[in-house]
């Protein structure tokens, strides 16, 4: 017999399945998911992949739990490896890894149960994936009715016999998996819940897409660049079904001139990019402040500079969203930390955008746009849905002086008057002026509305303890992980806050970060973006930076450890 | 005076004598062709140069945004509210130097625009620097020794791209100026007019009796023989005025959009359907 694997106490199980690019882990990954949810469990999701079409070592992790999980985690209770090399997980197993496949990978304290994907696939490569969702799922205890169910719906338009091999792929893997259990192998004690299966599994693609279309977006120009091609794909997709126009652009220099075109004529328009593709969108992005034109702005961060890595993670763009454009440009930058925020605040960010005349900035990464939640369904998606569009009438003058700065925004063809907008410096009709009153008057017009944007800018949320003397802060796509962080160190020595809005910040932080008697940033880059701005514009400068660089997001033990150490007096 | 020329004192800040007023008068000839009732249908999108301040000296909706971005934005109105009427409209540099990209794939793509393009062979704006259609040898004061690269063929590179309606015509040839902005606004598709003009401040060699020289207006010519126009477009010693290329019927981009298959109405028009975005958000469960 096989030396025993309990994970009876485990809170989650962190299952990994690698393989090569075109092996299928992502389909497995989808296929299972749903299943685990069907059975009443929650999963986190999220893949790590090599930029190749073909080959290299990729490998997605599901974590299974009986309450929801949000966040990436280093370590890997059962690791299904469906090549043998498992030359890019080598820090991530332990002595307390199963390794289920070839027995030649336990080697260097490394152990594991053997299993042949390739007899179970009965020799086709391409069913390796199948025969690895049975084996899981049969850890997992779930019926093998809800798989056959799914591969038959999933392959309903496949001739008999795929249907018929891909059943016996999973049923090799699934009674491989019983027997485990069984046996006594391996003990694994998750108790469903009916919770799980009213919610949905969603990514940060997906919810960024669907916020758009709750956000009333009716027109996308992009040019791919991941990871802010999936974005673009989700709302091409629902051109059909949406009245929603979505274009190819031929560079990311069209692509927002395009989608300012899109709202000057009063469609709603975003564009979604990678921090390379938004550094050529930099002087659309001035045009956008000195017209006063709308924009929403999806940036999915890699690292950079340059191209960096495609399909990797950071949040080194804070700055390059913070700064781009020449000339003074106000702008609202949103951080989302998880999908649901995500969905909301991109939902948010068309009718703000629309509101107040600006560019409107949803900063994610790949760690955020990849990884999939169980999270309750968006029950009234349009409720914050506003337009501000006005009919023009004889006289109409785009630039009108107003109390708070922004002047009532017409559209060509709706109403009488003529729209005159222009990116030179104007008057109030829009026609180019080179008069300094009007100068100094027009660029005070324009950015007054920041000070109303700080004042209603989105407070961080607050966790742990309000009272503690180490501040922790973060932002965007690290809230889950530092909430599990927070969570297994014990909260009551730190009072953590996620950022979802980063820019402007709302005045009345001030005190939250004076009060602190050691202020920490965690965030994924290398200088401190967001710790500069923070240092910038409350004079608060934090004693210590928790960066990280290595393309991977933050994993909650890393994040456990270090919050941890706050339990020491400061 | 007509309803398409401002009503308040403009101030134009071309130079006397520039080829860009008879231009002016042309398209405003052109516009008072559309009738009054046109007015808040038309929209002038523009980049930035000399030629791309027209609208500026007009009574119209615009845009003037970048330099080389005019037909970036120019395709996106045109498919948020195809029922307006969209001129794309700058200089040489703006268009086929800066916004050279642009131009090759807003061709592609058969937008229903009229583009107009002062084409004076020089960068006027910036005072004399060679623009991508300057004469090889032009000496100016960045190309001391002469311009090095041969000239953009901007009626070639349309044509080349399926362009449904490629025109050149000379400022001071206002009569046929007119009949070809007249034509090429009531053309549905993409329609190119590239207008020769003199710039009397910088370019030294490209004048007015330079052009009447080294132009001949078309007779006779079938515009929809389009190797007969590939071959006008080609001939490099004295340049063809006129229609060169048309053909009607052809799907513009908004026919293939399905936002537009059974309803024509502009996106401002539209609300997101709740029914149907509640149905997307349920298939993730
Ligand atoms: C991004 C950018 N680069 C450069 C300029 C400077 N610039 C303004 S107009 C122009 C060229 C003008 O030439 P053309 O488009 O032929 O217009 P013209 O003045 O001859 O009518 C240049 C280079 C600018 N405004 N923006
Ligand atoms: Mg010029």
């Amino acid at each position: 017999m096989n030396r025993p694997y309990d994970f009876s106490r485990n809170e989650d199980i962190s299952i990994i399945i690698s393989g090569a690019a075109g092996q299928g882990i992502k389909t497995a990954e989808s296929l299972i998911t749903a299943i685990i949810k069907r059975h009443g469990l929650y999963c986190f999701s999220c893949r790590e992949y090599m930029s190749r079409v073909r080959g290299g070592l990729n490998s997605t992790q599901v974590r299974v739990s009986a309450d929801p999980v949000a966040a990436w985690r280093d370590g890997i209770d059962i690791l299904i490896p469906l090549t043998p090399d498992l030359s890019r997980l080598d820090h991530r197993i332990s002595d307390t890894t199963l390794i289920i496949g070839d027995p030649s990978l336990f080697t260097e304290g490394r152990t594991g149960i053997a299993f042949s994907f390739d007899e179970a696939a009965g020799g086709d490569g391409r069913l390796y994936n199948t025969a690895a969702s049975g084996l899981i799922l049969a850890l997992l205890h779930i019926d093998f009715s809800l798989l056959s169910e799914s591969l038959n719906e999933r392959f309903a338009n496949k001739s008999e016999k795929i249907r018929e091999r891909n059943l016996t792929a999973a049923r090799a893997g699934y009674e491989q998996g019983g027997a485990l259990l069984r046996d006594g192998t391996v003990t694994i004690a998750l108790e469903p819940s009916p919770a799980p299966r009213s919610r949905m599994i969603v990514s940060g693609t997906e919810a960024v897409g669907l916020g758009a279309l709750a956000g009333g977006c009716s027109f996308i120009s992009s040019y791919p660049m991941s990871p802010g091609t999936g974005v673009f794909e989700f709302l091409s997709r629902q051109a059909d079904a949406f009245p929603l126009v979505s274009e190819q652009a031929e560079d990311e220099i069209a692509a927002l001139n395009m989608a300012l075109g899109a709202w000057y004529a009063g469609a709603r328009g975003m564009v979604s990019t990678s921090g390379g593709g938004f550094a050529l969108m930099g002087e659309a992005l001035s045009l956008a402040g000195v017209t006063e034109t709308p924009a929403v702005i999806h940036i999915a961060q890699r690292p950079g500079p340059a191209t960096g890595m495609a399909t990797r993670t950071e949040q080194g763009d804070l700055n390059l969203a913070l700064h781009a454009g020449h000339g003074d440009v106000a702008r609202v930058i949103f951080a989302p930390g998880n999908p649901d925020q995500a969905f909301r605040l991109t939902a948010r960010a068309f009718s703000l955008a629309d509101e107040y005349q600006i560019p409107v900035i949803i900063l994610t990464d790949q760690y955020l746009v990849d990884a999939r939640h169980t999270i309750p369904p968006w029950e009234d998606p349009l409720a914050g849905y506003a337009s501000h569009i006005v009919e023009t009438g004889d006289g109409y003058q785009r630039y009108r002086y107003t109390e708070s700065g922004i002047s009532p925004r017409g559209i060509p063809g709706f109403g009488r008057g003529l729209v005159r907008v222009d990116s030179h410096e104007h008057d109030e009709n829009g026609r180019i002026s080179e008069d300094w009153r009007t100068r100094e008057k027009m660029v005070q017009k324009r950015m007054k509305r920041l000070e109303q944007l700080a004042a209603s800018a989105i407070m961080p949320s607050s966790h742990g303890n309000p009272e503690a003397a180490t501040v922790v802060v973060s932002w965007g796509s690290t809230l889950g992980t530092a909430l599990e962080a927070l969570g297994k160190s014990g909260a009551e020595q730190i009072h953590y806050l996620h950022f979802s809005q980063v820019y402007p910040l709302n005045p009345a932080l001030r005190p939250l970060l004076q009060r602190a008697d050691r202020l920490v940033v965690a965030e994924n880059n290398h200088t401190g973006q967001f710790a500069d701005l923070l240092a910038v514009t409350f004079g608060r400068r934090a004693d210590e930076r928790l960066l990280q660089v290595n393309g991977f997001p933050f994993s909650v033990e890393y994040l456990t450890s270090r919050f941890t150490r706050y339990r020491r007096p400061v | 005076m007509s309803a398409y020329e401002p009503v308040d004192g403009i101030d134009i800040s071309w130079c006397p004598g520039c080829g860009n007023f008879p231009i002016r008068k042309s398209i405003i000839s052109m516009l008072v062709s559309l009738g009054s009732d046109a007015q808040p249908r038309v929209v002038f999108i523009t980049g930035i140069g000399q030629a791309a301040k027209m609208p500026h000296f007009l009574h119209v909706n615009f845009f003037n945004g970048l330099h080389g971005r005019a037909l970036a934005v120019a395709a996106a109105v045109k498919m948020a509210n195809p029922s307006l009427v969209v001129i794309a409209e700058g200089g040489d540099g703006d268009m086929y130097g800066e916004g050279g990209n642009h131009y090759i794939h807003t061709i592609r793509r058969n937008i229903d625009i009229t583009h107009i393009v002062h084409n004076n062979m020089i960068y006027g704006l910036t005072k004399g620097q060679a623009s991508p259609t300057s004469q090889s040898g032009m000496i100016t004061r960045v190309q001391p020794h002469g311009v090095i690269s041969r000239p953009f063929n901007p009626l070639a590179v349309a044509l080349s791209l399926g362009a449904t309606f490629v025109a050149r015509t000379f400022s001071g040839d206002m009569p046929l100026t007119e009949s070809v902005l007249k034509e090429a606004v009531n053309h549905r598709g993409y329609a190119l007019v590239d207008v020769l003009h003199p710039c009397v401040s910088f370019n030294k060699i490209n004048t007015s009796s330079w052009f009447k020289e080294h132009t001949y207006s078309l007779t006779g010519h079938d515009t929809s023989d389009r190797n007969g126009a590939w071959r006008l477009a080609m001939e490099e010693e004295r340049l063809a005025l006129g229609i060169y290329y048309r053909e009607e019927g052809v799907p513009v981009f908004s026919d293939h959009l399905a936002c537009y298959q059974s309803d024509r109405t502009p996106l401002f028009e539209r609300r997101p359907d709740e029914e149907k975005l509640k149905a997307l958000i349920r298939s993730f469960v």
